[in-house]
């Protein structure tokens, strides 16, 4: 009898399990199941060229309708799942229907953190994860219009760019002392938020909104701890995500910061896995668990879970990796800087062209190379194989990046 | 439209009407071509649309910047045919293009 895997989630992890299944081979029956009404598509573009009508809509879709009839993968979209019943192996969508499975894969991925202070439901206020979330506020981006960012991670950064690029009047809000500050280091923060401040985008560190009044007209004043009352059209937070686990979390699946999952990317009850944002995972290369909210992360958990499905016993080892575009700056992280206890800087951040290498007792743990791809690809092979590193080599320009290996 | 051929591994051919304007690994996956995935959206910072252009055309096309030649340094397989297929923008100039998708990226 022929097996059905369903999977759960329409995102970047969802998508690449479909796609990865057949590439391993399966043959049995494959459902994905996506409460977004859209083909899967491509999250980054939304804060960045689709934001600011750039980008054709057709150019989001991961891959076309007829992929999918190819691969012969059914899509339900636009329904939700109510509930999963793990001894039956059965799901019930919101719409009462019911769904066999065989295997079940968790691609929920997350969703946006939402204000919580007073007027947080003012109309001009909006969030940035979805399609949905980008078509409603496209009507107010543009140029002229007064648009406050709430948080100065990549997400308010990156649509801050976009939107100073576009001409619009752009403040930043960051409660801490600069930008970036949860990933990392200060003078990459610093070096952003001068480039911001740059192309005209006015940022407030230290700063933190209290509440949000309304001044008639759509338009919002947020109220700061500093005692500023800045006005806006369009409000736009990015405070962070919140992984969507409660659905795993009522079917009895263990979750912690995430679904948690071991190597193979298996929750906690059998026949069923997760994969991307969501997962709460172990990384064999930095021996602990984590929990990642990137591209990268999910198409190779989704192809962990689809190796696994078919047999293949396949462990998740990745060295996680990043990117970021504003203005003409491309950065691109590799690894987790986290626990780092010295940085080594390469080239000037004046020059818009430098790399940050942090390590920990001599190790090092991750790279942000900004307008540097010979830093990054580099520092991934060394991340990756666990090469030794020296710091006056590091700090060296006149040493070739390709050679910063040791020999 | 231009006619671009993109050749896989194990010499499985196909001829893809291409639209000016239009980048090569978008061409790719919307006409389901095996082998170029373009996980990054096509800004250049994944390389899996490694691609070897044919010799007779490696001239035509638009040399590549820092960030595509780095990048090129993650695939298994670079050689000096070796591009992205994301930063190759199909122009009249490349009608009759041919491409192959390198053994590593099936």
């Amino acid at each position: 009898m022929s097996e059905t895997t369903v999977i759960i989630g329409g995102g970047q992890a969802g998508a690449q399990t479909v796609m990865s299944l057949r590439r391993e081979g399966f043959e049995g029956k494959i459902v994905l199941i996506a409460d977004e009404p859209e083909l899967p598509y491509q999250r980054p573009p939304l804060s960045k060229a689709y934001l600011a009508g750039e980008m054709a809509k057709d150019r989001l879709f991961i891959k076309p309708a007829a992929f999918y009839d190819k691969l012969d993968a059914e899509l339900l979209l636009g329904v939700a799942v109510e509930s999963i019943d793990t001894q039956k192996q059965q799901l019930t969508l919101k719409d009462g229907s019911t769904q066999s499975y065989d295997q079940l894969v968790f691609a929920t991925g997350g969703r946006v953190r939402r204000l919580t202070c007073s007027g947080a439901d003012h109309p001009a206020v909006h969030y940035l994860r979805t399609l949905g979330d980008v078509e409603a506020m496209q009507a107010r981006f543009s140029a002229g219009t007064r648009l406050a960012v709430v948080g100065g991670g990549y997400i308010g950064l990156e649509t801050a760019a976009i939107a100073a690029k576009h001409g619009l009047q752009v403040t930043v809000l960051e409660a801490q002392a600069t930008p970036l500050v949860r990933v990392a280091c200060p003078e990459v923060g610093q070096f952003f938020q001068s480039i911001h401040q740059q192309a005209g985008v006015s940022i407030h560190c230290d700063t933190l909104l209290e509440s949000i009044e309304d001044e008639g007209e759509g338009v919002a004043a947020l109220i700061t701890n500093t005692g500023e009352r800045i006005l806006a059209e369009l409000v736009v937070v990015g405070i962070g995500l919140l992984p969507n686990v409660e659905l795993a979390a009522s079917a009895g699946i263990a979750c912690d910061n995430g679904i948690t999952v071991d190597e193979h990317c298996r929750t906690s009850v059998a026949n069923i896995y997760a994969a991307g944002d969501c997962t709460n995972h172990p990384n064999p290369i930095y021996q602990r668990r984590m929990r990642l909210e990137s591209v990268h992360n999910a198409i190779e958990q989704g192809k962990t879970v689809a190796a696994n499905i078919c047999g293949k016993n396949t462990p998740y080892a990745q060295v996680p990796w990043f990117w970021s575009d504003q203005y003409d700056v491309k950065l691109q992280t590799v690894g987790i800087n986290m626990g780092y206890d010295q940085t080594v800087i390469r080239g000037q951040p004046d020059s818009r062209s430098f790399a940050v290498f942090y390590l920990q007792a001599g190790r090092l743990l991750a790279v942000d190379a900004i307008n540097r791809p010979a830093e990054f690809v580099v520092a991934k092979k060394i991340i990756t194989q666990g090469l030794a590193v020296s710091v006056d080599r590091l700090q060296d320009e006149t040493i070739n990046a390709k050679e910063l290996v040791e020999a | 439209m231009i006619k671009v051929t993109y050749i896989e591994d194990n010499g499985t051919s196909r001829d893809i009407d291409v639209e000016e304007g239009t980048n090569l690994m978008d061409a790719a996956v919307d006409n389901l071509v095996p082998g170029i995935d373009g996980d990054c959206g096509g800004v250049s910072a994944c390389a899996t649309c490694h691609v070897h252009v044919d010799a007779a055309w490696q001239d035509k096309l638009e040399p590549m910047n820092e960030t595509e030649d780095s990048m090129l340094d993650l695939t298994d397989s670079r050689d000096d045919s070796s591009r992205l297929a994301c930063q190759i923008t199909a122009t009249a100039a490349l009608d009759g293009l041919v491409l192959r998708t390198p053994t590593g990226q099936h």
